[in-house]
């Protein structure tokens, strides 16, 4: 009874999502008051129903109840608890409806902190997210609803997929999501600017926190993903750019792009319809990954048992948004005033370039992300598309954005005097110049990449403490923001460095391995000495018990497993790792091999500094929510209201 | 002002190529035999009273192949459309039994004779297709795998239709659907009859 009562919330859901839609954006037309005041309590009441709908479930999920066909299909009751609430979120039915909660908790926290800006604003930004609110409701009722029941009820679930028992996948989807769905506030805070015609600072001011903070949930959800990948698909890899982290990364990039140019339009008052285009193309983009994911039309790691009715559902509702706001940028964006003056070289025009870089990688991105489906579509073949090209154009890509953060950051708006510029970026050069130049001549295996790989953080931790000395030197207090902008800085140059000597200096070994059988690599020994077989609450593994001794000094055991959890029989490895600040010892646990003597396929890695792409992610979140900490934000409603 | 124009066309464009995508299934992979002679072989059949088994021995006939194994799980999916196709004759299905489950030779010493193999895996499939429906008017014995190598099979099941000469016409990896019948197969096989 309980589930059907939780059914019928989402329906009504679905019909408050549509009142919010319709009457505050019909009540900003003519001017009706009393309709535009309705987008607060309907975004409350919606946010309350489809959370009561999301207890349902976790409920039903924590119960047991596998009279529901979802929990029966993704749960089970030897399931650990915590696990069992994830599994709420562990398949396509659940993770939208966890979808719909974060949407309908970001409008209801614009409705919260929306109190200083003016009532057509709010309604019409509450009732854009209204509307969006309300495809996806449809889409949930519709195609996958995850109440169904399923009578008789089964015994036992059918356990949630192993590879998502473990802790950093079970708030990796959440941390994405919440990134995915709050591009929806900037979206929203795009559309409305175009709606009413007002292009000023004021939306872009607005923005910048929303945005914020929706890319520092996109950072920690991609890291903890790559995080995830890294210990526990026993490949040693931590990016694979398979379709669904492409579809990830991609709104990652342009909301990067709309940090920085939001900066520009809220500073400067310049490139609003650019600033616009993007918050469209970071949710666009969510939008395009969801329907990348969802609809079965690339074959990926992730695939979510796919439906062609939802992938239709999805393509119409992708159309019809994406399509809608840029026949409506095409139409108002021309009527956007320009900006102040811009010289040719001014911080403006850095980060201006910089965006458009990011953008151009973005497209490079999704090129090789569809351009199977492409060739497909024009029945040129079938072909897949690897990490050699999206390696190949995106580093290249990426080098001039972290080049350009240096004197994007020193360089003076308006115009910047080449003599001052040269001046303060003396320093920072030498030491990169110096960095690469020491790095070529005294390392033995690195390579020209290397070189610029390290000379290229260098300069940006060096170019980072030179505008700080320039801003020590300033009078006045610096705002919060200003020490969040280089700690995100900092992040980048942490992970420049963690990528270059991981793909520069890493070993990797595929050995067989009896007992006592030793491999050596850098230094490092590691001997298995035992193999055992260990019981979990819902597997059994066998447990390699490897000895690593450094220049022959015992040094640790590591544990790598091999898992065969009992509802699936797909096997799961536990990668042993040693985790450490300059280096990292990873073994898994492969296959045995029968023969003469039982040996086992083992994988050694010694992985340089692959920590630190897991510290830039951290200083890059830490960085972020120091920015969102300004008061600038809160106090600049009364003064632009 | 055509300029701003511009997002709009690139995603209309990006659009129409992931709606003929969804058409397409991913997994869906081209094989170099479609088009190729089958590849020949001889094999014993289920019946352990009749003679071997070759492609030859269909030269004149519209036929399908499917590889199927009483081990696969996907097969009792597609078992009982296969079933109901045969019913209505449309033309005959033979299987390929591929890589049947048999007794392992045990370390210690027990050793089986390969006619013994062969019995337990006969056993075993007549078992399953008594149980499930035989759609087959004959089902090859292709026990270590290797016609299926000859063949390409990637996954089981797996579906091939054969034309008068012996030439491969269609290959499916994976399940048969009522749908892909329908849509698919059934014209072609009217296609090939009819030539």
């Amino acid at each position: 009874m309980i589930v059907e009562i939780g059914h019928f919330a989402l329906i009504l859901a679905a019909c408050v999502a549509l009142v919010q839609g319709v009457l505050p954006l019909a009540g900003t037309l003519n001017d009706n008051q009393r309709w535009q005041a309705l987008a607060k309590p309907a975004a409350t009441l919606q946010f309350l129903l489809i959370a009561f709908s999301f207890a349902v479930l976790a409920h039903g999920a924590l119960t047991d109840d596998f009279s529901i066909k979802y929990i029966a299909g993704h749960s089970n009751s030897l399931l650990p608890t915590q696990y069992k609430f994830a599994s709420v979120w562990g398949g396509h039915e659940g993770s939208l409806l966890l979808w719909m909660l974060m949407l309908s908790g970001w409008t209801l926290a614009v409705a919260i902190f929306s109190r200083t800006l003016p009532l057509a604003m709010v309604a019409r930004v509450i009732g854009i997210l209204g509307l969006v609110s309300t495809g996806f409701l449809m889409f949930i009722l519709i195609t996958s609803s995850p109440f169904e029941r399923l009578l008789p009820a089964p015994a036992d679930g059918k356990d949630l997929n192993p590879l998502l028992q473990d802790p950093g996948l079970v708030i990796h989807p959440p941390m994405l999501y919440m990134g995915y769905v709050g591009f929806s506030v900037a979206f929203a805070f795009a559309v409305s600017a175009l709606l009413s015609g007002r292009m000023d600072a004021a939306w872009a001011r607005w923005s910048r926190p929303w945005t914020i903070v929706a890319w520092i949930f996109m950072t920690a959800g991609i890291a903890l993903g790559s995080w995830w990948a890294y210990y526990e698909l026993g490949w040693g890899g931590w990016w694979f750019w398979d379709p669904v982290e492409n579809a990830s990364l991609m709104p990652w990039l342009f909301g990067t792009a709309l940090i920085h140019a939001l900066m520009v339009t809220d500073k400067r008052g310049g490139f609003k319809a650019w600033s616009v285009l993007l918050a469209i193309g970071a949710f666009s983009l969510s939008l395009l990954g969801t329907f990348l994911v969802r609809s079965g039309v690339l074959t990926s790691v992730h695939a979510f048992a796919s439906d062609p009715k939802r992938g239709v559902f999805i393509l119409i509702f992708l159309a019809v948004v994406v399509g809608v706001s840029l026949t409506l940028f095409a139409w108002r964006a021309p009527k956007a005033t320009l900006g102040g003056k811009m010289g040719l070289v001014s911080r403006e025009s850095m980060l201006i370039t910089n965006s458009v870089l990011l953008v151009v990688a973005t497209g490079a991105v999704l090129l090789g992300t569809i351009y199977p489906l492409i060739v497909d579509a024009l029945n040129l073949g079938k072909l897949s598309v690897g990490a050699p090209y999206f390696n190949a154009v995106f580093v290249p890509l990426m080098v001039p954005v972290v080049f350009l953060m240096v004197p994007g950051g020193i360089a003076h708006w308006r115009e910047a005097r080449w003599a001052q510029l040269g001046h303060d970026l003396r320093l920072p050069a030498l030491a990169a110049v110096l960095a690469g130049i020491a790095i070529w001549t005294l390392t033995e295996r690195g390579t020209w990449l290397t070189a610029m790989g390290l000379a290229l953080a260098t300069w940006v931790v060096v170019g980072l403490l030179t505008q700080i000395a320039i801003r020590l030197k300033k009078p006045g207090r610096i705002p919060p923001s200003f020490w969040g902008m280089h700690l995100a800085h900092l992040g980048i140059a942490v992970i420049t460095v963690g990528i270059t000597m991981v793909k520069s200096y890493e070993v990797e070994r595929d050995v067989r391995m009896g007992l006592n059988d030793t491999v050596t690599i850098e230094n490092y020994s590691f001997e298995l000495v035992g193999v055992s077989d260990v019981n979990g609450p819902n597997y059994k593994a066998i447990r390699g018990d490897v000895k690593v001794t450094k220049d022959g000094k015992y040094l640790e055991m590591l544990y790598p497993e091999k898992r065969k959890y009992f509802s699936s029989a797909m096997p799961m490895t536990e990668a042993g790792i040693d985790s450490g600040f300059f280096r990292d010892l990873y073994v898994s646990l492969g296959e045995p091999i029968e023969g003469e003597r039982l040996q086992w396929s083992v994988r050694v890695f010694y992985k340089p500094f692959v920590s630190w792409l897991w510290y830039g992610a951290i200083l890059m979140v830490l960085g972020g929510l120091l920015a969102v900490s300004d008061r600038r934000y809160r106090k600049s409603a009364t003064t632009l209201a | 002002m055509k300029k701003f124009l511009i997002p709009l066309g690139l995603f209309l464009g990006l659009v129409i190529f992931l709606a003929v995508g969804l058409n397409r299934d991913p997994r869906e992979i081209p094989s170099p035999l479609v088009g190729k002679p089958a590849p020949a072989f001889s094999l014993n059949t289920l019946d352990a009273n009749a003679p071997k088994f070759g492609p030859q021995d269909m030269k004149g006939k519209v036929w399908m192949l499917n590889v199927w194994a009483t081990w696969c799980v996907a097969c009792r999916e597609e078992h009982p459309v296969l079933v109901a196709f045969s019913k209505a004759n449309q033309l005959p299905i033979v299987g390929l039994s591929y890589k049947e489950v048999q007794p392992q030779d045990e370390p210690s010493g027990k050793k089986f004779t390969p006619e013994e193999k062969l019995q337990f895996a006969r056993d075993r499939s007549a078992l399953w297709l008594k149980r499930h429906g035989n759609p087959y008017v004959l089902s090859a014995m292709d026990l270590d795998g290797r016609v299926g190598i000859d063949y390409g099979v990637y996954g089981v099941p797996e579906t091939y239709v054969i034309d008068k000469d012996g030439v491969i016409r269609y290959k499916r990896v994976g399940v048969v659907t009522p749908e892909l019948l329908q849509s698919t197969i059934l014209p072609l096989v009217q296609k090939l009859n009819a030539s």
